[in-house]
């Protein structure tokens, strides 16, 4: 058989597509969610209009994302008894009751009440209508914890026996599972991600609004009403965006360098590859540019900043990290076969890194200049603060603007910025993953051997091209929606409800609304 | 009773309690065909499961899950033995979930009519390939000695496994128009009775064979009662649809969604996959199963949500009580 077209080749791309193309959408669901909860908040206590669009206008956005979200998660679930039940049959006993509890605990909550929040604007009274979203924004929250709790399982196996008598893997301590602390940085550091993702988003798309409107103003033309009643919304969620995105960007970093340490310890192998280093060295360098060569096991070209790995990896800028071919050579003495059997794809988990990092910081850079520079009074001399409802300058330091060019390119450094995050944590999910390899389990069951061995070559094609068509097809409806209702801005017509609405009217709503028309309607 | 008897119970009430919910969401799709005459009409059907599909559909999530969680085996033969009509079932509720999210976001006819389109198929397929599938898990599939399938897709599209398919389509149609008459108002709330009447005679009419053929292939003292009490609720709920109790006869037309479920959970019981090729070969419940364990911990884990679930589920219902009618629908697309 065509090894390119072996159902396990075939099982890993629709794995890593389907999962890559679910986490697009994820992240964007968690905090978005949240930031429309933290939004229509600020319009519950302060009854403020542009806090009503701005709840609106996200809100929107969020359910053309969590739609997309929502139904390719079923298939991530489906997915493992489908093409790996060689691995569900294994794992089920302990990997299954995080699955199980992520539906019955977090997925239930988050739909049910998705459902109350889009609907219920004129059936619910104003508190409660806010309470629903922030369930669901706990509720999505809660979600990616049990999730992460099994995929950590998968990187660092614990509070498990395998059975003697059946072979397969058997829980014996689901409290280890869910707070051990590979799963509790994995989640600090896929959490502060997310946010950084969703807060890039809102700077991004209120960045364009605004950048728009100044760009009206420079030519010195007129905004037409619509747009001019649409900026309050606009700025006060681009400082939203701005102050998460700083936030939770730092919150990446430090998780992230924690994650690492972590995975130095578990999975030394990943670490390894992620840096290109061949050889074990103390002090061990930072390599930024590498060029490897797998089959002879050395870098042909590399740039490196000494000492640095053994930091990330120990604290200190002296400690001997291990090299690829040692652990490989360990690891081959340990479970059998050969060393090479045991290397990852250097070029994807090496370049993975980096592109995680590199966007992902960009984005945080990014969100730190804007929030120093679009700042409304502190350390500005009065001429030059932002009047309430303009568009801010963007100021260096008391007096000095930034020039028009700096000006115009940091505008569209922020709209495009919006994209980086989504490509960071794809390649950060590619990374962990790949850098896993050979291992489904790490150190106790590998990838091809958890592969469904009763599906045929042509099913898991069938099932490959069906899905990869599909999630093209509604890629491209998906963006053509977001940009649509994205570019169209808040919709500044559109009044809040006159008066709070009761739970316990006979119809559902006032008395004298029986008739009328549903403010929202499918 | 063992843990493993009361977690096979639990997926039942669970797989039970999801073709109750997204029995009549189906019907719903499959009637914006049948019994809408035009967009509006076809709104207000959708309407009313707007607010409560998306958490309809986690019942399926969560049965999946937890089978996964308490039954790894099961779980593991049959969504990679049941593959294509599962890629199907997937195809559809990925096109349906983002058709009702999707339909009214742009006012292009074509846009609109293309989701509508998919809202039905989507609607169908499902509701026929569950039918498939559930016949097939109570008749047995061919399975090796290594608990995997070991057939091919065309041992899942036998006559019995298809009329199980047919009969699942018509009563989750019976079951969509029933609710349709419970949930709108107007001239479609009295269109929706009458067609359910159609659809529940037919519905009886199948019911009575699949059951009938149920009952005497895989059947046993357990499943009878179940078998009749699905027989009976379904004359039941015709007469009340009939008599214009729209709430009894949703009630009944329920009850029949769950004395068919109940009577393929109890005629397979204690096989949880029965092996076509060697009895031997079948998965039980006792032998696929997770350790004591797990099925402890998940125990209190179901036992504390699904009580919370259930009633805020209730709620939802509550909270959106009111009939909709063509006068409720927005103009704008």
């Amino acid at each position: 058989m065509n090894l390119a077209l072996a159902p396990e080749t075939l099982a890993r791309w629709q794995f890593g597509i389907t999962t890559v193309y679910h986490f697009l959408f994820v992240p964007l669901t968690i905090s978005l969610a949240a930031i429309t909860a933290g939004l229509e908040t600020a319009w519950v206590r302060t009854g403020k209009e542009k806090y009503f669009h701005a709840t609106k206008f996200w809100g929107k956005l969020f359910l053309i994302n969590i739609a997309m979200g929502v139904v390719t998660g079923i298939v991530q679930e489906f997915q493992f008894g489908m093409n790996w039940s060689d691995y569900s049959r294994f794992v089920g006993d302990v990997f299954g009751a995080p699955l199980a509890m992520e539906a019955l605990l977090a997925f239930f909550f988050e739909s049910t009440f998705i459902g109350l929040w889009i609907f219920g604007w004129d059936k619910l009274p104003k508190k409660i209508h806010c309470a629903c979203i922030w369930i669901v924004a706990v509720g999505t929250i809660l979600s990616s914890y049990f999730i992460l709790a099994a995929n950590s399982w998968m990187q660092h196996p614990i509070g498990y026996t395998v059975d003697k008598a059946t072979g397969k893997a058997q829980l014996t301590d689901i409290w280890a599972v869910l707070t051990q602390n590979t799963t509790l940085v994995v989640v600090f550091h896929t959490l502060t991600a997310a946010f950084l993702t969703g807060a890039a988003f809102v700077v991004g798309v209120s960045s364009f609004h605004l950048w728009r409107a100044k760009r009206r103003r420079i030519k010195g033309e007129e905004l037409g009403e619509k747009q001019r009643r649409q900026l309050p919304a606009m700025l006060t969620s681009l400082r939203v965006g701005l102050v998460v995105a700083v936030i939770a960007g730092l919150g990446t970093a430090v998780s992230g360098d924690e994650l690492g340490k972590v995975m130095f310890e578990q999975q030394p192998m990943k670490m390894a590859a992620a840096e290109a280093l061949w050889e074990t060295q103390s002090p061990a360098p930072f390599s930024v540019f590498a060029v490897g060569d797998v089959g002879k096991g050395h870098n042909s070209v590399e740039i490196e900043i000494p000492g640095l790995l053994s930091f990330l990896a120990h604290n200190n800028f002296s400690d001997a990290v291990p090299g690829i071919n040692d652990i490989a050579a360990q690891e081959a003495a340990l479970y059998g076969g050969d060393p090479e059997d045991y290397i990852p794809s250097i070029f994807m988990t090496f370049w993975g890194f980096r592109l995680m990092i590199g966007f992902g910081m960009t984005s945080f850079v990014a969100a730190l200049i804007g929030l120093w520079t679009t700042r409304k009074k502190f350390w500005l001399a009065p001429e030059y603060r932002t009047a309430e409802g303009e568009i801010p300058r963007l100021m260096l330091t008391k007096t000095r603007e930034m020039s028009p060019f700096f000006t115009k390119w940091s505008w569209r450094i922020g709209i495009l910025t919006m994209g980086f995050p989504l490509i960071a944590n794809s390649f950060g999910w590619i990374f962990t993953e790949m850098g896993r390899q050979p291992w489904a389990v790490y150190g106790l069951m590998k990838t091809g051997n958890a592969v469904s061995p009763g599906v045929s070559q042509g099913e898991v094609l069938t099932s490959m091209v069906v899905f990869t068509a599909l999630y093209a097809v509604l890629a491209v409806v998906e963006v053509r929606l977001l940009v649509k209702y994205g570019t169209a801005g808040p919709d500044t017509d559109e009044k809040p409800p006159a008066k709070d609405p009761r739970l316990r009217m006979p119809s559902g709503g006032q008395p004298e609304d029986a008739d009328k028309p549903m403010t929202f309607a499918y | 009773m063992h843990l493993h008897d009361f977690w096979f119970l639990l997926i039942a009430v669970l797989w039970t309690g999801y073709f109750f919910l997204e029995g009549f969401d189906f019907g719903i799709g499959v009637l914006t065909r049948l019994l809408a005459r035009d967009r509006t009409e076809r709104r207000v059907l959708i309407n009313t499961i707007g607010p409560v599909w998306d958490g309809n559909e986690v019942w399926l999530i969560t049965a999946a899950g937890a089978t996964f969680a308490a039954f790894p085996d099961w779980y593991a033969t049959l969504f990679s033995g049941f593959y294509l009509p599962l890629l199907a079932v997937l195809v559809c509720l990925i096109v349906r979930g983002v058709a009702f999210e999707y339909r009214h976001k742009r006012p292009g006819e074509r846009w609109q009519r293309n989701w509508e389109h998919a809202i039905f198929w989507c609607s169908l397929l499902p509701a026929f390939l569950w039918g498939v599938a559930f016949a097939d898990i109570v008749r047995g599939v061919p399975i090796g000695p290594d608990k995997n399938f070991s057939g091919d897709v065309l041992d899942l599209l036998g006559p019995y496994a298809l009329l199980g398919g047919l009969f699942t389509l018509v009563l989750f149609t019976f079951h969509g128009a029933v609710f349709a008459a419970l949930k709108t108002d107007g001239d479609i709330r009295h269109r929706a009775r009458a067609q359910a009447r159609w659809y529940g005679l037919a519905a009886l009419a199948l019911a009575v064979a699949f059951l009938a053929w149920t009952q005497a292939a895989y059947g046993n003292g357990r499943s009878l009662p179940a078998t009749l009490v699905a027989v009976v609720a379904l004359l039941a709920a015709l007469a009340l649809n009939r008599a214009g109790r729209e709430g009894w006869a949703f009630a009944l037309s329920g009850v029949t969604v769950v004395a068919v479920f109940a009577t393929v959970f109890l005629a397979l019981f204690p096989d949880v996959l029965p092996s076509s090729t060697d009895p031997a070969w079948s998965l039980t419940a006792a032998g696929s199963a997770s350790s004591p364990y797990t099925l402890k911990i998940m125990t209190w884990v179901a036992g504390f949500a699904t009580p919370l679930i259930v009633g805020y589920q209730a709620w939802t219902y509550w909270v959106f009580r009111k009939r909709i009618s063509t006068r409720h629908i927005p103009a704008a697309h």
